[in-house]
């Protein structure tokens, strides 16, 4: 069995089998997954007796369902207003310059993804970005390098 | 009752009962509000905006549609207000839509354009969008071509797949401006569990959702003289055609249609009415049979209740969604399919011609019946069985190519050796139809009496509630079926797959037992199929009804075994119902499809 | 002009709220109508922007006769330049569910959830660390009350309320048709009051300290202070608690850099004030004040003369676009049109007079479209363009 089949289950029997049950299944696979391939929506649609089309409907309303492959680490660079104003394009640079890939991809050993992301709240302490769901504010891109860095040395340490 | 609403309406005060919505109100006054996402068929949804009228005293207008009528409300449908944002609404739709009108299969008969039309829409003001989004074109089925650049995003069809069908094969997926309609993942039509139905068509108010149609082929068929076309027509077509060639809804014009076969060239016009009644033989029998296996030999093997087989998208809808239930199913192939394996094999042999020259073609009320021609389980006479499938709208857009004035046609025959039907094979094109020409035949086979209903009419049967039951008890059989004797034959009839996931799923609770059951995918039956005309409405649909059963009414023969061609064909080529030579041709089995 | 309100600083919402035990046990054994009637007259409106009376919400849905009510915290924080109710949850989190108690007390309801927006994932584990906390509690008092968290996904379209009630029945988020209102018709059906964080935590407030001390607060039709989440350039970004009523003057007096061009009031879907107009604008609710009175969820955005406010326009409209749930034809074809229309008027490419025909758009859309999301783009739209005209095309 595909342990994201018994992820699925074991949510299900958390949560409940109902449609109004449907959002946090597709969270707790995210939470584990990071996005919800094709095989999981329909396990999930298997599960609560969905139509797996409404599953896929509903999960793609959401900004933070992902239905594409992401990283290891999630990092949502928040592009509204202020940290927009705030030198947010400066960050997005430096994370792509160190790791070497563009806002929407997936770094080749599968442990960053970048994105960017509507409103996070952090406006007065803006330019904010999330990895995963740890918040970081004020940023720079010294800052930024310096938290990328432990992330990876956290990960080669096989944390 | 509750006391009635009074409102104004462009100043005319009218009193409606309560709860009754804007638009219906402003209908019942005669005055027109212009819809998009409306649909009687469907609930509300509210969204395209179009319908919005102004409310005195309120700053925002409201979607007619979905605002139900109050107390004292003032309501102006046309005001300046109402106008310019009417006009900007159609205008930001044109934006979005790929306008490209004189290449659009629906050119003519798209809800969008009329508007654009109605309101004069000349200028294109608004920036082009459609070459900033990366719309698809889904051409894989063989029933449905799906094109996001006609989209307007009403979600009919999503509301038609989900409410009427229940089959959700499309929904409504991402948000904002990338909002759009997909199918799981985005997969082709293909490739998910759409029935091909065609009920999206039907419901779509442009050009996105058309039938993939075989015109070109069927014109190139006839044109090649090496070719000997025969063309068969299904019993809903006669009732339906019409409407596309200037007559009201529900008009019959059976033999009109035969003349304008005749004159578009095809070398045998014959009908699928007679394989219709062939069906209720050999379902009949097989039904017979089943229940004396279950009652004389009590054989656990049996599988009861026998499910009709005529409709492919019910069937395509079995195959997903209850494939352990397959057995079920007659295994009679559709009237369709077995009027394609006999016309390569009794027919070629008849007229003695060389079957690989046959070109058979159909004309359907129906979608879905492009992709049964086209199954692999459908090769039986040793060739493609039916070659192309037309629908009712594809054969009158070739009676128009073709400069036919339908209307100043005489009345024509079918050929004949499988144009011969009774009013049971009539009956197929309606809800209950399939049913009711069963029992007729069953029920004179086992006691040699009429059908105990005035006239042969199964009232019971018949009519646009969901799901129909009925029961005949068998009371003195003839000797060969005394094991019948007392038995109460219980029978159901769904129509739209949304009733039919009711029946299935009553009979999985155990809450029903009942013997035979006919489904039909369309709400309607085959009158309301996803070939036939467009506009569908409920009422639309009642007035089809009515013409099947007046056709039925007035054929001399209404017992599908009373049909001399049937006899004939029995006697000539294939003995008897459930012979080795039927279960060749004329019966099949489906194979189970994933749900998900 | 100037107004005769000065800014008042006000220290109720973060007070501390140790003595929520006590509020909780004396309130829900008072008469639902006595509460309900002390709301009333505080005259509290909704602190998520819309700003519809508390007192008037919670007397409706009390009226329903339903076995099954519930009481909604709308905790999706998602208009930009807002995140006052991040911090009540995460300083104050008892205010809210001791007013949640309260209400369900009022309505007759036995659930209540707090819809949490996906952004706010990390607030989750203290949050649910209180709820239990004061779970426990209600059964001390024989209270039969249960709160939850219900996550969001990131849509900003589930701030609206019936989204909202879509998204928490494992839908798309998208606005229902209205009528019918939540009073009668909410979550699953059912009769529900939603009220955002801010206006439970001045519930609280005025349980404690009596509908007066309240009411005394703020100006006529705006009563009661309000928090302002206050960014942009500013030297002071952070939440206030102010008084209702203040001008725009004498808030940029205090909050301003010294260059304040202009401050966007409410959000992406407020309204922008330029300078020459701070002093007759009031922030409150519409009343017969003299002058400009906007409504706001309390998002203060401020803009110094280095900024381009053709380049502010086009990262609200981007936001509206990508986050308009797309159901409605206005709204979400509305907002294509407006961020490709001002794009092309600043490349040249549509000359200045589109500005208009935009401007007539935005008021189709506040007109036609579904939901307040739809309604609102023209508010910042027109706001700007009418205002800073020639940013727009240069």
């Amino acid at each position: 069995m595909y342990p994201v089949s018994e992820l699925i289950r074991n949510l299900a029997d958390q949560h409940g089998r109902n449609r109004h049950n449907l959002l946090p299944i597709l969270q707790g696979v995210v939470e584990q997954e990071k996005y919800l391939s094709e095989y999981s929506m329909i396990e999930i649609a298997r599960e609560l007796d969905l139509p797996a089309s409404e599953v896929y409907g509903t999960a793609t309303f959401y900004s933070f369902l992902e239905y594409k492959k992401m990283g290891k680490y999630i990092i949502r660079v928040c592009k509204t207003i202020t940290c927009s104003m705030k030198g947010k394009n400066q960050v997005v640079k430096a994370i792509e310059d160190m790791l070497k890939i563009s806002v929407g991809e997936t770094t080749p050993d599968g442990n960053f993804s970048l994105l960017q992301t509507n409103c996070l709240g952090l406006c007065h302490k803006a330019p904010a970005m999330l990895i995963n769901f740890d918040v970081y504010t004020d940023l720079t891109p010294e800052k930024v390098r310096e938290i990328l860095t432990n992330y990876i040395n956290k990960k080669g340490k096989g944390e | 009752m509750a006391k009635k609403i009074k409102i104004t309406i462009n100043e005319l005060t009218v009193e409606v009962e309560p709860g009754t919505s804007i638009l219906e109100a402003a209908r019942e006054t005669g005055v027109i509000i212009p819809t998009l996402c409306y649909h009687k068929d469907l609930c509300v949804a509210g969204n395209c905006r179009v319908c919005v009228v102004e409310i005195v005293g309120q700053k925002r207008l409201s979607a007619a549609c979905a605002t139900p009528c109050d107390e004292g409300m003032d309501i102006l449908t046309n005001s300046f207000k109402v106008r310019n944002s009417r006009k900007h609404i159609i205008e930001l739709l044109l934006s979005e839509h790929n306008a490209d009108c004189t290449r659009c299969y629906k050119n003519g008969n798209c809800e969008l354009q009329k508007l654009a039309s109605d309101y004069k829409i000349m200028t294109q003001d608004f920036i082009r969008l459609v070459p900033l989004k990366n719309y698809t074109i889904d051409q894989f089925s063989p029933s449905i071509i799906k094109d996001d650049s006609k989209c307007i995003r009403c979600q009919r069809c999503v509301r038609t797949c989900e409410e009427l069908q229940g089959v959700n094969a499309l929904t409504v997926a991402y948000k904002g401006d990338r909002m759009k309609i997909a199918t799981f993942f985005e997969k082709p039509m293909n490739d998910v569990i759409c029935t091909n139905c065609g009920q999206c068509i039907n419901h779509c108010p442009t050009g996105a959702l058309v039938e993939k149609n075989y015109i070109e082929e069927v014109w190139d068929a006839i044109a090649d003289k090496n070719c000997h076309v025969i063309v068969q027509t299904a019993p809903a077509v006669r009732v339906g055609l019409g409407e596309e060639l200037g007559y009201e809804y529900g008009s019959r014009v059976t033999g009109k249609m035969v003349a304008a076969l005749k004159r578009l060239g095809f070398d045998a016009v014959m009908d699928t009415d007679f394989t219709a009644d062939l069906t209720i033989l050999e379902e009949g029998t097989e039904l017979l049979t089943r229940l004396k296996r279950a009652l004389v030999n009590h054989d656990p093997d049996v599988k009861l209740p026998m499910a009709t087989s005529c409709s492919p998208g019910w069937i395509k809808y079995i195959e997903h969604m209850y494939p352990e239930y397959l057995d079920h199913l007659s295994t009679c192939k559709s009237p369709q399919q077995m009027f394609g394996a006999l016309a390569k094999t009794y027919y070629a042999r008849a007229r003695n011609l060389d079957p690989e020259k046959i070109v058979s073609v159909s004309i359907m009320p129906c979608t879905a019946k492009k992709f049964e021609s086209n199954r692999p389980e459908m090769h039986d006479s040793g060739y493609r069985d039916v070659d192309y499938v037309l629908t009712t709208r594809e054969l009158a857009i070739m009676i128009k190519q073709a400069g036919i004035d339908f209307m100043k046609l005489g009345d024509m025959p079918f050929d004949r050796l499988m144009g011969e039907s009774t009013g049971a094979g009539v009956i197929f094109g309606a809800t209950g139809g399939v049913m009711e020409a069963a029992l007729r035949t069953a029920y004179e086979l086992v006691t040699g009496r009429n059908v105990p209903f005035e006239n042969l009419n199964i009232m019971p049967v018949r009519g646009m509630e969901g799901v129909k039951e009925a029961s005949i008890r068998i009371e003195n059989p003839l000797e060969q079926w005394a094991f019948l004797d007392g038995v109460e034959l219980k029978c159901a009839v769904a129509h739209g797959l949304i009733n039919a996931k009711k029946v299935m799923d009553s009979i999985l609770s155990g809450k029903s037992q009942y013997h035979f059951i006919e489904f039909m995918a369309c709400p309607g039956g085959c009158l309301g199929g996803g070939g036939q005309p467009i506009p569908t409405s409920p009422e639309i649909r009642r007035k089809r009804a009515e013409a099947i059963y007046a056709e039925d009414l007035g054929m001399p023969l209404r017992k599908s075994h009373q049909n001399p061609e049937i006899v004939k064909i029995y006697a000539d080529f294939l003995e008897k119902p459930m012979s080795e030579k039927s279960h060749h041709l004329l019966h099949t089995k489906y194979s189970p499809r994933e749900r998900f | 002009m100037s107004s005769n309100y000065q800014l008042k600083r006000v220290d109720f919402i973060f007070k501390d709220e140790k003595d929520w035990k006590e509020i909780l046990k004396n309130n829900i054994n008072r008469p639902p109508q006595e509460l309900i009637n002390e709301l009333i007259s505080s005259e509290l409106k909704g602190r998520g922007g819309a700003g519809f009376p508390t007192g008037l919400k919670w007397k409706l849905t009390a009226e329903v006769d339903d076995m099954t009510k519930y009481v909604i915290c709308n905790a999706d924080e998602g208009e930009p330049g807002t995140f006052k109710d991040r911090e009540i949850l995460s300083k104050v989190p008892f205010k809210v569910l001791t007013s949640m108690a309260v209400c369900g007390h009022v309505i007759g309801s036995k659930e209540g959830y707090i819809y949490l927006r996906g952004e706010y994932f990390f607030l989750q584990p203290e949050l649910n660390k209180a709820i239990c906390e004061f779970e426990q509690y209600c059964q001390e008092i024989n209270f039969d009350f249960r709160i939850r968290i219900f996550m969001g996904s990131g849509a900003y379209i589930c701030g609206e309320e019936t989204a909202l009630f879509e998204s928490m029945e494992g839908k798309r988020g998208e606005p229902r048709n209205k009528p019918p209102f939540p009073s009668n018709f909410g979550y699953m059906g059912k009769p529900t009051v939603i009220n955002n964080v801010e206006t439970l935590a001045h519930t609280y407030t005025i349980f404690e300290f009596g509908a007066k001390r309240f009411y005394d607060l703020g100006v006529q039709y705006s009563r009661g202070s309000k928090l302002f989440s206050v960014s942009g350039d500013t030297p002071k970004p952070g939440i206030y608690e102010l008084e209702l009523g203040m001008s725009l003057e004498d808030f940029v007096d205090e909050f301003g850099d010294g260059d304040t061009k202009a401050v966007q009031v409410g959000g992406a879907s407020g309204f922008l004030v330029p300078r020459k107009r701070f002093g007759e604008t009031t922030i409150g609710f519409q009343g017969k004040l003299t002058g400009i009175s906007l409504p706001t969820g309390g998002s203060m955005m401020l803009f110094n003369s280095s900024r381009s406010m053709y380049n502010v326009l086009d990262n609200y409209l981007e936001f509206f676009r990508e986050e308009s749930c797309g159901q409605c034809t206005p709204c979400r074809v509305g907002c294509q049109q407006l961020l490709n229309g001002i794009k092309a008027v600043k490349r040249g490419e549509k000359n200045a007079l589109y500005l208009d025909k935009l401007l007539r758009l935005t008021e189709t859309m506040q007109y036609t479209a579904k939901c307040g999301l739809g309604q609102s783009v023209a508010n910042s739209f027109s706001s700007i363009v009418e205002n800073f005209r020639e940013e727009m095309i240069y």
